[in-house]
């Protein structure tokens, strides 16, 4: 009964969430098939963790349902359970445990017998390469290593859908690049991974990636896809990237500006989204150059939070 | 749908776990051994119950034979030790306040005269009450001997028509170990269990990894059982290594079945167990649930009959003592190792202490559910 090929892996329909009177989760409908790397966006406390927590059953639904490998999320939390790795951002194995041993107790308790444990954590440590930390208390581990160590108790039992809720936060930038050439390893061996993370260069990578807000999911589709959105550079508008120049300067006059809708500085560059009618000359930028932008995911995200903010009901659309 | 009862495979991973964790942490284990043995020797060695040697000055105004002969009675009961003589009555007043003195005994100076008057020769005893059971002590002695000097004088060598004979039971010597020790077991092992699991479930909380195992199928009653289970051997061993420093250093008989009691003993831990549990799911941190360990341990073995006797409480306190796992494992402890009692007698408390366990299990794994979820 658990799934084959064409089922989906998550199918989430009209999903709410409540902590009391506060909605965690808003009726959110979200479907991920076999071997995609899905991305969740949004900003802290959007909801991320929640969807995660009711997905493996941990948090009742108030209304909806959602189903996770073919199974019901509210009735068989523990057959989901048995099938998901699930690896936070916190470090959450045992610190004052070794390696091994913090492997061995995972494998316990993903019911694996003794010699079933022992080629497949061999087959990860070699995978992973953590061979000379074996021995080491967990504890005493460098970033990523601890990471690399909480994917592999994640992925003891073999599991075909992983859950990583920003397993990226606090590493340092070659241990994240590392860890995202493992996750694509993975999917290409049929897992599919669901991943929440803060990082747009992140969510570009992403196969499919989703925008949630407020417990509201706002956007979903391929990078792509999300860029062309039409509510992200509505029509009589176009995107500039202005570079060059007293940027600090510029920016404050840019959003003085009537016909500017928005202006962000990134990194030595502003990108304006600004009306269509307008020129460089009538901006008054003088000698910094100017050139047609395609938006970036992170405009993508301003311009459907904003827009959230600005809907009367606080809510989605 | 996996639906099997408990997976022994998850509750031995648990609890291997669950003892490295105890092995590689030396405050615990410190806590766990040293701790009670340094108690048993301090409490064993220390503490006597039984009034002696009370510090006691003398102020003899007559200077007679009579009055010499009353001091040397003083002088033998083992409740007194003169420690001095004074010669005013502000000295003697003196003696206690300053606390070189709990008693003071004056004996004035028309004693001789009054008795050979055939009146009472009154003689003035002072005690300080700031001890309480020293003071109620000193007083029945001091009343004793006066009767008894009185008595001597009247019945003037015929036979006394009436003598008790005290026979102490079970305690001839009325040793205070022997009081002690089978209660102080109890008591070191409730603080065991209590302080230990309270850190059990509350110590994941706080460094999250109790998250990540509510992501794995492991089940609330796996975990609950699995984390018990070290800590119940723990438990046993340091019961079984107390009764025999009590046995060997302590010289207190055990005239039961030791194995009877250990039975007893049994439901008692896991009710203690169940209580550290419930504590460690309610408190967040691990501060918290140690003071909740300590509010539960303290009020119940002042209840418990430990130091107090039940007897002496006020009814409200006795029905509420009865409420007190604690109380209920002293009687059963005491009644093995000094009456020699078995199954016969301490059944009601086999029977009591398992109720008390399953409800403190069941209701612990309960919360732990909720608070999952």
């Amino acid at each position: 009964m658990a799934g084959n090929a064409t089922e989906p892996v998550i199918e989430v329909n009209e999903a709410t969430v409540r902590f009391g009177k506060l909605t965690a989760v808003d009726r959110l409908s979200l479907r991920v098939d076999h071997g995609e790397v899905f991305g969740l966006l949004g900003p802290n406390g959007s909801g991320k963790t929640t969807l995660i927590r009711a997905l493996c059953g941990l948090i009742p639904l108030a209304g909806g349902s959602a189903r996770v490998l073919g199974h019901d999320a509210s009735r068989e939390a523990e057959a989901i359970r048995s099938t998901i790795g699930y690896m936070s951002q916190k470090f959450s194995l045992y610190e004052d445990l070794t390696a091994r041993e913090n492997m061995d107790f995972y494998a316990g308790i993903y019911g694996l017998n003794v010699s079933e444990a022992r080629v497949r954590q061999s087959e990860l440590v070699e995978r992973l390469g953590l061979g000379p930390y074996l021995d080491r208390w967990s504890g005493r581990l460098s970033g990523g290593w601890k990471q690399r160590l909480a994917l592999a108790c994640a992925l003891l039992h073999r599991p075909r859908l992983v859950f990583l809720d920003e397993p990226t936060a606090g590493i340092d930038p070659v241990a994240r690049r590392d860890l995202w050439d493992l996750l694509f390893q993975l999917a290409a061996e049929d897992v599919t991974l669901f991943v929440t993370t803060h990082y747009m260069d992140e969510a570009e990578r992403c196969g499919r990636v989703g925008y949630i807000s407020l417990g509201h999911l706002l956007a979903v589709g391929t990078p792509e896809e999300l860029k062309h959105w039409p509510g992200v550079t509505p029509s009589g508008t176009r995107r500039l990237e202005i570079s060059g120049g007293d940027i600090a300067a510029l920016l404050g006059r840019l959003r003085d500006h009537p016909a500017v809708r928005q202006a962000t500085i990134f990194g030595q560059a502003i990108h304006a989204l600004v009306d269509n009618e307008v020129t460089p000359e009538s901006l008054g930028l003088g000698a910094a150059q100017v050139r047609q932008a395609e938006p970036s995911l992170e405009d993508v995200f301003v311009t459907l939070s904003r827009a959230q903010q600005q809907a009367p009901n606080g809510g989605g659309s | 749908m996996i639906r099997k009862g408990l997976s022994i495979k998850r509750l031995v991973s648990v609890t291997r776990k669950e003892v490295i964790h105890i092995l590689r942490d030396p405050a615990t284990l410190f806590f766990a051994v040293v701790i009670p043995v340094l108690e048993l020797l301090m409490l064993g060695y220390a503490i006597d119950t039984n009034v002696r040697h009370v510090r006691t000055i003398v102020f003899d105004e007559a200077r007679t034979q009579e009055s010499r002969a009353l001091l040397r009675r003083f002088e033998n009961a083992e409740d007194f030790s003169i420690v001095g003589e004074v010669f005013t009555d502000r000295d003697l007043g003196e003696a206690l306040v300053s606390g070189r003195a709990r008693v003071g005994i004056k004996v004035p100076e028309n004693y001789s005269r009054r008795l050979q008057a055939g009146q009472t020769g009154q003689v003035l005893i002072l005690v300080d009450g700031s001890e309480s059971s020293v003071a109620a002590e000193a007083v029945n002695v001091s009343n004793a001997i006066a009767l008894s000097e009185s008595l001597d004088r009247l019945v003037a060598g015929r036979a006394l028509p009436v003598e008790a004979r005290p026979r102490v039971l079970f305690n001839p010597d009325t040793r205070s170990p022997n009081f002690f020790i089978p209660g102080l077991l109890v008591v070191l092992c409730q603080m065991m269990a209590m302080m230990l699991t309270a850190n059990a479930i509350v110590r994941e909380k706080e460094k999250g990894t109790l998250e990540q195992l509510f992501m794995t199928p492991v089940r609330a009653s796996e975990l609950m059982v699995g984390k018990m289970l070290p800590y119940l051997g723990f438990t046993v061993l340091e019961f079984c290594g107390i009764a025999l420093l009590m046995n060997t250093i302590f010289g207190v008989p055990i005239r039961g079945n030791f194995l009877t009691l250990l039975a007893i003993a049994l439901p008692f831990f896991l009710a203690m167990l169940g209580v550290g549990l419930w504590i460690s799911t309610r408190a967040q941190t691990r501060d918290a649930s140690l003071q909740m360990a300590m509010g539960t341990v303290i009020p119940s073995i002042f209840l418990s009959g430990y130091v107090f006797p039940l007897d002496s409480m006020p009814t409200f306190f006795r029905y509420l003592a009865q409420a007190v796992p604690t109380t209920w494992m002293i009687d059963a402890s005491r009644g093995v190792i000094l009456r020699g009692a078995g199954w016969a007698e301490l059944w009601p408390n086999a029977a009591v202490l398992s109720g008390m366990a399953v409800l403190a299990l069941v209701s612990s794994t309960a919360m732990f559910r909720k608070r999952v979820s």
